[in-house]
């Protein structure tokens, strides 16, 4: 990305498994207010495919996905 | 956006076979969907009180059974056998980071899911309400056919 993104909340899911990590994207992203950007970290390599559908079908945009040293770094902007 | 609808119902009520239907019934609440669940016959244990975290698993009848070391069939059959696989397949989703099946069930009356148990089950088996988890309603096939017929997911599980 050329522009560093703004984020206004972390979520860290580090060594969850699923669903333990959307479940909790949801719930971060229903505390923030709509164009907040949530920044989120997962090891489970589901989490990838996972967030994408699950953005899909509630409405958010995933900004950019982050892959390195066996962890997935979301940024989550809230749309819905 | 129009509410999605999905269903579940839950009949056995062994370890292995209470994860799918909380995972997929708390996963459709976070993606926006209406969900029930209907817990019937051996299902019904799971919303049992006091029941949720001793669940068991059955050693037997499941060639897919992973062991440290390979055993023959029979072997499961023997006393302890079912503990010990129990408590071998808690420690593995324990490692792994998923959830256990009370927080799945606390997740999942959090996110809003309906909870049913089965009335007559209930009878059947001389389960009173009181012996069920809080949060939870009773009705009968008729209440999970209302539910079923404007849903677009039902699973039988």
């Amino acid at each position: 990305m050329s522009a560093e993104v703004k984020v206004d909340q972390i979520l860290d899911c580090k060594g969850m498994s699923c669903p333990l990590p959307i479940l909790k994207t949801k719930k971060a992203v229903e505390s923030l207010t709509k164009g907040q950007v949530l920044k989120v970290l997962t090891t489970d390599p589901g989490s990838k495919n996972d967030m994408s559908s699950w953005a899909k079908r509630t409405g958010n945009e995933i900004l950019n996905v982050e892959e390195g040293s066996g962890t997935f770094t979301f940024y989550i902007k809230k749309t819905s | 956006m129009s509410q999605n609808k999905m269903t579940i119902i839950a009949s056995k009520g062994s370890l292995d076979m209470a994860y799918p239907p909380l995972i997929l019934a708390t996963t459709a609440a976070a993606m926006d969907f209406d969900v029930t669940i209907f817990f019937t016959f051996f299902g019904l244990d799971i919303i049992k009180k006091g029941y949720a975290d001793k669940l068991k698993i059955a050693p037997i009848g499941n060639p897919a059974m992973p062991m440290p070391v390979p055993i023959p069939t029979l072997v499961g059959s023997l006393p302890g056998m079912e503990a010990i696989a129990t408590a071998m397949m808690k420690s593995m989703f324990k490692k792994h980071g998923v959830a256990t099946i009370s927080q799945l069930l606390d997740l999942a009356k959090e996110s809003g899911v309906k909870l049913i148990a089965c009335q007559m089950t209930m009878d059947v088996m001389g389960v009173k309400q009181s012996d069920i988890i809080d949060g939870v309603e009773f009705g009968g096939a008729a209440m999970w056919m209302d539910s079923a017929t404007d849903a677009k997911i039902n699973l039988f599980i």
